[in-house]
């Protein structure tokens, strides 16, 4: 299989925010606002780069997206950001009405994603956004694996006209995909090619399911790596030309298994082409404090409890 | 209202002649008709507060904006009107085709299906005069500070109105948005409050007390002022013209205008039960005799 090269451990929120830096100098329509976590967001570059082109809302989120909205309305290109709990269910009957039901152009960033937001707790660690989010008719949603692919798609979505949800997270994880890469929103990217099983991962689990492909490999078993960044719209031809190979397909992210990446790549495979498939992702609960590490070990979102959905599915095959 | 409002209502000095009165009391005439006429056809709506803020819509949309010809969603070089109270729609839609923005006919698709004319705003089929959708309650003002904000980076120095209840100030999002604008000195935004006292379940001061929400905005920044009769044509263009004059100096501006929901159709006056209620057909009749058709029924 391809192997992949750790550049050297970083966080995917620094990719948003040198997203935003490069956004600042070459696109003067683009404007931030954030909710009082501008240092958890990375943003202060921008910030000290173009003071006027910077909205500081205060704790007030629900605000924060109308305004967003109002941006629009004039030309701007608002970029929202705070922490994915706060800009999604927190907020969700702002963006539904003013944002998605009115066709803005905002892009709604968020960090601190999922259980790997660590010791804060099960408050903070929202594992239903993807969910909430792909839900909203319009809505284009992204969950990027690492911090160039998040400082690439951040600087994408700036050219895609109509609502986005970028998600990302906080823990410093492996830097792999290349540097100044070309985002392609709705296009998923083919890590390592495979016979045996499809792995379809999307934000901190793509590294995770190499890391099992590359294991699976010495037990002699051909993992395809497929890293779905786009949530919605799903690159649903790249996943049936997958399983039409390997014949069966597990999906893993940082999120319930109700709701979220699993569940589309479930009635893609039922109305198109029926195939067996195994879930890593919560099963319907809440997080809770622990270090980034021991959170994905003990909810199971980490390379060994992908080679076990790999075996398992393996199984199901027959 | 048995609220205990503070001082802040303006006086006006001395009031011009307006010669365009009649012409303009004619319109407010035809948008009532308009309003029952629509809500009366698909027997649901809101009939109350649209009555109630007709003088308004007719004041803003003949005497102060500065419009273009046409409409463009950005609305560069142009005042622009948010409605967060978006149930009030009939006297939105009747004012939007009664200055042309589309043809007054539509107004007879009102709620139904496939109609540009929803229920409650909506942009997504993009009907003319509409930037938001509203209807879930409390954030018209938001989207309105954003759009303000929006004019300043532009350097476009036209202004941005909004409507909003006095009950929808319940909803807290709105506090939000206040706070922002006052603290931000967003003052090319005139907000104004539509005081009918009255919400879907009762009276505002029984359903959730609101006491004085002029002195509300007051403390938290904004330049406040009344109109003491909203269904005054010439109180609200006066206090409309009284309330652009206070633009551009460091505080966003607040109206606080008192109406009374049903204005204009007597069986619908002073009471909540008209909030969202259409007239049978004998009350129709009744609310037509009330108010002639002036310009022509749609």
């Amino acid at each position: 299989m391809k192997k992949y090269v750790d550049q050297g451990k970083k966080d995917t929120r620094s990719g948003f925010g040198a997203g935003m830096t490069e956004l600042g100098r070459t696109n003067p329509r683009v404007v931030a606002l954030c909710a009082d976590l501008v240092a958890s967001l990375k943003i202060q570059t921008f910030i000290d780069e173009h003071p006027e082109r910077f909205f500081q809302v205060g704790i007030a989120e629900a605000n924060m997206m109308g305004i967003g909205a109002g941006l629009t309305i004039g030309g701007y290109i608002p970029f929202t950001s705070t922490f994915a709990n706060f800009s999604t269910g927190r907020v969700y009957d702002q963006i539904r009405q003013s944002i998605a039901y009115s066709g803005k152009n905002v892009k709604i960033c968020a960090s601190h994603a999922g259980v790997t937001l660590g010791e804060d707790g099960a408050t903070h660690q929202i594992l239903e956004d993807l969910g909430l989010m792909k839900m909203l008719p319009g809505m284009t949603v992204i969950n990027p694996c690492d911090f160039n692919q998040t400082k690439a798609a951040t600087i994408a979505i700036a050219e895609h006209h109509g609502p986005v949800y970028l998600r990302f997270g906080r823990p410093v994880v492996a830097n792999f995909t290349p540097v100044d890469q070309q985002f392609e929103i709705g296009k998923a990217v083919l890590l390592s090619e495979g016979t045996d099983v499809t792995i379809v991962a999307t934000g901190h689990l793509v590294w995770q399911s190499l890391l099992a492909a590359e294991n699976l490999e010495s037990q002699g078993i051909s993992a395809e790596v497929i890293n779905i960044h786009t949530i919605k719209p799903l690159d649903e031809e790249a996943l049936l030309k997958s399983v039409k190979k390997t014949g069966c397909v597990v999906t893993a992210e940082e999120h319930n298994f109700l709701g979220g990446l699993g569940e589309s790549v479930a009635r893609t495979l039922t109305t198109r082409h029926p195939a067996p498939q195994a879930f890593v992702a919560t099963r319907d609960t809440f997080g809770e404090s622990g270090t980034p590490e021991q959170l994905m070990n003990k909810y199971g979102l980490n390379n060994k409890a992908i080679e076990e959905a790999v075996l398992d599915v393996l199984k199901k095959k027959a | 209202m048995q609220a205990k409002e503070c001082p802040y209502f303006w006086h006006q000095q001395t009031i011009e002649k307006m010669p365009q009165l009649q012409e303009l009391q004619d319109l407010a005439q035809q948008v009532r008709r308009d309003i029952v006429r629509m809500v009366h056809n698909v027997n649901s709506g809101h009939p109350g507060g649209s009555l109630g803020c007709t003088e308004f819509f007719v004041a803003l949309f003949n005497e102060i904006l500065e419009l273009k010809p046409g409409f463009d969603m950005d609305g560069l070089n142009e005042d622009m009107f948010f409605l967060s109270n978006g149930h009030i729609s009939p006297v939105y839609y009747s004012i939007l085709a009664r200055k042309g923005y589309f043809p007054v006919e539509e107004l007879n698709t009102f709620r139904l299906i496939n109609s540009r004319l929803q229920g409650h705003p909506a942009t997504h089929e993009g009907l003319p005069g509409i930037r938001i959708a509203s209807g879930s309650l409390g954030q018209g003002m938001s989207v309105a500070i954003g759009a303000s904000l929006a004019k300043k980076l532009n350097k476009d120095p036209h202004l941005i109105f909004s409507l909003h209840g006095d009950g929808e100030l319940q909803e807290g999002q709105n506090w939000e948005a206040i706070m922002y604008a006052a603290g931000n000195k967003v003052d090319n935004l005139i907000a104004t409050v539509d005081r009918n006292g009255q919400q879907i379940d009762g009276a505002t001061e029984t359903v959730l007390p609101m006491g004085d929400i002029g002195a509300k905005f007051k403390s938290f920044g904004w330049d406040v002022m009344g109109i003491e009769d909203g269904n005054d044509l010439e109180q609200v263009i006066q206090g409309l013209r009284e309330a652009k004059s206070r633009t551009g100096k460091g505080k966003p501006v607040c109206i606080i205008m008192k109406t009374v929901m049903g204005h204009g159709v007597d069986f619908m006056m002073h009471t909540h039960a008209w909030h969202g209620k259409a007239p049978n057909d004998e009350q129709l009749e009744v609310a037509l005799a009330q108010n002639p058709e002036t310009l022509g029924d749609y």
